[in-house]
């Protein structure tokens, strides 16, 4: 059985205009050791579908159907108490490098010794101890545990994020688009901080992100989401090397090479659906350049292809 | 200069220049007015010649415009001279400091039971943003809010006192009783009650608004759902998280709302014959005693630009970004 | 004139808009009625209000024949009432005219030309803000004198300051996309740009000031008068609520006070919805939230 298993999840958003697609009959799993990737344009629906998982779905969004199976319980059908007990110490989240991601008023320290306390029972000094701890295992100073976030750098805070989300040894670690905004410098540190910590607490991850060189780096599977769905799923290094379907192929060939021939970038045209009134048929289909007709007529179902699963008419 | 030291620094610096610019102004007000300053200063037409004159000396009103200038700023400064009150008979700055403390009384107890009402309530609307309960606050407060204080306190007036008797209908406390003590304290509560009411109800629609909107902005905010994630209780999430930085703007926003709470004491005395600088104020217009007019301005002006300061210093510390600031 | 064209454009959507919000709504009906009655008040079984009544009828409770009353020298409550509507919306009006005119002029100033005309300006505005307005109201009306037009200029020299803060911020904030668009072209000129980029956003804004602003002069109007610093000769609400209270004889003749503050009550409340249902609608995403 999978550390993680989401099946057939559905999240609407139902506004006034009608309901929105946002998130439409995925399922994908995590195993203990194993990196997730989750790669798709902004609006894909990948960040509230990994949000799902911590039962956070913002109103007007519901989920409307699936189930997310941890550790043998489905997440959903939980009753509040026990999720939140689930949050930090089961299951744990280090969110996008914005501004406001800390808590501006609050030391790091009291941040980090704040979930300590949520979950066990521990005194003030040894949580403060551990505090430091976790400081030090990101590669941050523990005498900085009494500073202010305004006071570090955007790479600096994802540490402290992360030396919160770890603070309380969960079982599955989720990275939303955790190195997004950063400069690359600070994004090669942090990668190579968060695959040294995986290594080190053997911790499953995982990763979204809609930088694909990101997820070359640190994932060991891949699903690639568009428009709601998932299109395609597969180890990273099979997608790289044989990208099914036409979106992916797409997304790995707009990501120019260093090495290789000069030639011109190039982008996917057009733009997604609006979830609100979808296409017919195929998501993709008005972009794809191999669109058939039963694009324009059938949506396709996922079908397994040399070790991918594939949503796509091109394969039966 | 690092941090708060520097910080408190250029905002008393700041405040000193505009107290400054105040009395200019205050000094210049006075001196616009249409007709014979020293007529309109004493209040009296029917003095004769000699009588002006002599006036005219008492109230520095002899010599140039800018040595007039030069001796007000001396008297007032250096001796704290705000002038003599005509009708009163006594300097101005003793006339206006033995009303001072009955406004104080009851602007402080006011505010401090409008922000503490107003910021729970507005918290709560913020927190529950959509919901029945959130409509009726906002919708009351705004209510409350729009309407002038003088007319909340006469309808307070008309419901509490004539109609129900509850309340006396004035004053500060029931002449003639010669209540000494602790029977005292409770005859002043009692005068209190309606006048008080009258700016708590009115102030608070304002902090309920704008704690609302503060919420509101603050629970968009990620380190929210960071707390969530946490698997943070609710509660805490709301105090701690929260509430703590929703707090930030309505400090701020105190400091510029004074000049509220200054309309509304001045209205709420009128209306209730408290025997405050707000009550002095009418009664000195009514009297045409421009001296302590003059004075009362002064005083109104200065007292905002000091209680902004003081709200400034204490937002120095507690947003940590100010207080531990001169970092990147 | 056709940046004026444009702005009145705008109004003309604006107000479709504000029909659809609740607060829009009410603050309309209530405004509208008021209106009516300013209009109409010679017509709806008054008299003149002023005029000293006949001995007798001093003090008397409603009847069929004075339907508020009368006051304490028998003149006709009902009639005083309606006429106070006049002095409200008259002054109401001209005062935001005036107030939002100055304070657009120097805010608009300010905001388009920048550097020390700019710092100029904004000191000027910010020690204005500093004082506090009642008693700055009440120490220009007794120094100005008691007539309505005083009023009117004391409300505008109070409150221009708000609105010159608040059209420079929008001014400041049009320029930064209006000047990338015009640094690209030829040079156009300083009154070209003002007219065609900045006005027509600015429009918008100054309407939503003056709808505040209406809120703010009639509350001015309403509190001064009742002070006693009001014209005399003028038959306002806040004139009725002070003759009452000086009367000295309020607890037995409710009804002299009633009308007047529940008319001020009302009609500062119709604007504040109406000014809340401008801000509303002005907020992005009011559209799609209703649908529309």
């Amino acid at each position: 059985m999978a550390l993680l298993e989401v099946e057939n999840l559905k999240i609407y958003y139902f506004t006034r205009a009608g309901a929105v697609k946002a998130v439409d009959d995925i399922s994908f799993s995590v195993d203990k050791d194993e990196t997730l990737g989750l790669i798709g344009e902004s609006g894909c629906g990948k960040t509230t579908a990994v949000f799902a998982i911590m039962r956070f779905a913002a109103p007007p969004g519901r989920i409307v159907g699936g189930k997310i199976i941890f550790e043998g319980r489905d997440i959903l059908t939980m009753s509040g108490e026990e999720v939140r007990l689930l949050r930090g110490q089961g299951i744990a989240m280090v969110f996008q490098a914005a501004q406001n991601a800390l808590n501006p008023v609050m030391n790091v320290g009291k941040q980090i010794t704040e979930v300590i306390h949520q979950h066990e029972q521990v005194t003030k000094e040894e949580a403060w101890e551990r505090a430091r701890k976790q400081l030090e295992l990101v590669g941050i100073s523990g005498d900085r545990a009494k500073s202010y976030p305004h006071e570090f750098s955007g790479g600096m805070k994802q540490r402290v994020g992360i030396a919160i989300a770890t603070a309380c040894n969960p079982r599955l670690l989720i990275l939303d688009e955790p190195v997004t905004g950063l400069d690359v410098i600070v994004q090669r540190q942090l990668l190579s901080l968060i695959n040294d910590l995986r290594a080190k607490l053997r911790l499953p991850i995982i990763f979204i992100t809609h930088d694909l060189s990101v997820i070359a780096e640190t994932c060991s599977k891949v699903a690639v989401m568009y428009a709601g769905k998932i299109v395609e799923q597969a180890d990273a290094i099979s997608l790289y090397k044989n990208p099914a379907h036409p979106y992916s192929k797409l997304l790995i060939e707009a990501y120019p090479s260093i090495k290789g021939e000069k030639g011109r970038l190039i982008s996917i045209p057009g733009a997604p659906p609006g979830l609100l009134n979808p296409p017919v048929g195929c998501y993709f289909q008005p972009r794809c350049p191999s669109a058939m007709d039963i694009c324009r007529e059938e949506e396709p179902r996922m079908v397994a292809k040399d070790g991918h699963m594939v949503a796509c008419h091109l394969y039966k | 200069m690092r941090g708060f030291a520097g910080f408190a620094i250029g905002k008393i610096s700041a405040a000193m220049l505009t107290i400054f610019a105040i009395v200019c102004f205050n000094f210049v007000l006075f001196r616009l007015v249409p007709g014979d300053p020293a007529r309109l200063l004493f209040g009296d037409p029917r003095a004769g010649p000699k009588r002006i004159a002599e006036m005219r000396e008492l109230f520095g009103l002899t010599g140039s415009l800018w040595e007039q200038f030069v001796a007000y700023l001396d008297r007032l400064f250096l001796h704290g001279d705000l002038g003599f009150s005509f009708v009163h008979r006594v300097p101005v700055m003793e006339v206006i400091l033995d009303r001072v403390p009955q406004t104080i009384l009851l602007i402080v107890t006011g505010l401090i039971i409008a922000v503490v009402l107003g910021t729970m309530l507005g918290a709560i609307a913020g927190w529950k943003t959509g919901t029945r309960l959130d409509s009726i606050i906002i919708t009351v407060s705004l209510g409350f809010y729009s309407i002038p204080a003088f007319i909340l306190g006469i309808i307070l007036m008309m419901i509490f006192s004539f109609g129900l008797g509850l309340f006396p209908v004035g004053g500060m406390y029931t002449i003639g009783a010669g209540y000494t003590g602790w029977a005292y304290v409770g005859d002043v509560a009692w005068h209190m009650f309606l006048p008080c009411g009258a700016i708590v109800i009115w102030y608070i629609g304002e902090y309920v608004i704008l704690t609302r909107s503060a919420m509101q902005d603050v629970l968009g905010q990620d380190y929210i759902t960071l707390a969530r994630a946490k698997g943070i209780k609710e509660s805490a999430v709301l105090f701690r998280h929260a509430l703590r930085n929703a707090i930030l703007p309505v400090v701020t926003i105190t400091g510029i709302n004074l000049a509220f709470a200054v309309a509304g004491v001045i209205e709420a005395e009128t209306v209730f014959r408290w025997p405050g600088v707000g009550r002095l104020l009418y009664e000195s217009v009514m009297s045409r005693d421009y001296p302590v007019l003059q004075g009362l301005f002064l005083m109104f002006a200065v007292a905002i630009v000091l209680a902004n300061l003081g709200v400034d210093l204490i937002y120095g510390r507690i947003d940590p970004r100010i207080k531990v600031g001169g970092g990147q | 004139m056709s940046w004026l064209l444009k702005g009145l454009q705008g109004v003309g959507k604006f107000l479709k808009l504000l029909l659809t919000s609740s607060m829009g709504r009410v603050g309309i009906v209530i405004f509208a009625i008021v209106a009516f009655i300013a209009i109409f008040a010679p017509y709806l079984r008054t008299v003149d209000p002023i005029k000293f009544g006949l001995p007798g009828n001093q003090l008397l409770p409603p009847s069929a024949e004075f339907w508020f009353g009368t006051d304490r020298l028998g003149r006709d409550i009902w009639s005083q009432t309606l006429y106070g509507s006049r002095v409200a919306l008259i002054v109401g009006f001209t005062a935001a005219a005036t107030t939002v005119s100055i304070g657009t002029l120097v805010g608009l100033t300010a905001g388009y030309f920048g550097g020390k005309l700019e710092e100029v300006l904004m000191r000027i505005v910010d020690f204005f803000l500093m004082l506090p307005y009642l008693p700055l109201m009440i120490v220009l009306a007794a120094v100005l004198g008691p007539s309505i037009w005083n009023i009117v200029l004391v409300i505008s020299i109070t409150y221009w300051p708000y609105t010159a803060r608040v059209i420079r911020s929008q001014v400041l904030s049009i320029k930064e996309r209006a000047f990338v668009e015009a640094s690209r072209s030829v040079g156009a000129s300083d009154r070209l740009l003002i007219f065609s980029e900045i006005m027509p956003n600015v429009v918008p804004l100054m309407f939503a000031e003056a709808v505040l602003m209406v809120t703010w002069a009639i509350y001015a109007e309403a509190v001064l008068s009742f002070l006693g610093l009001g014209d005399p000769t003028t038959v306002s609400w806040g004139w009725i609520v002070n003759r009452a209270f000086a009367s000295g004889v309020i607890r037995d003749f409710l009804w002299w006070v009633i009308p007047p503050i529940t008319c001020i009550a009302a009609t500062i409340l119709a604007f504040t919805f109406l000014g809340t249902a401008v801000s509303d609608i002005m907020k992005p995403g009011y559209r799609e939230a209703k649908g529309l």
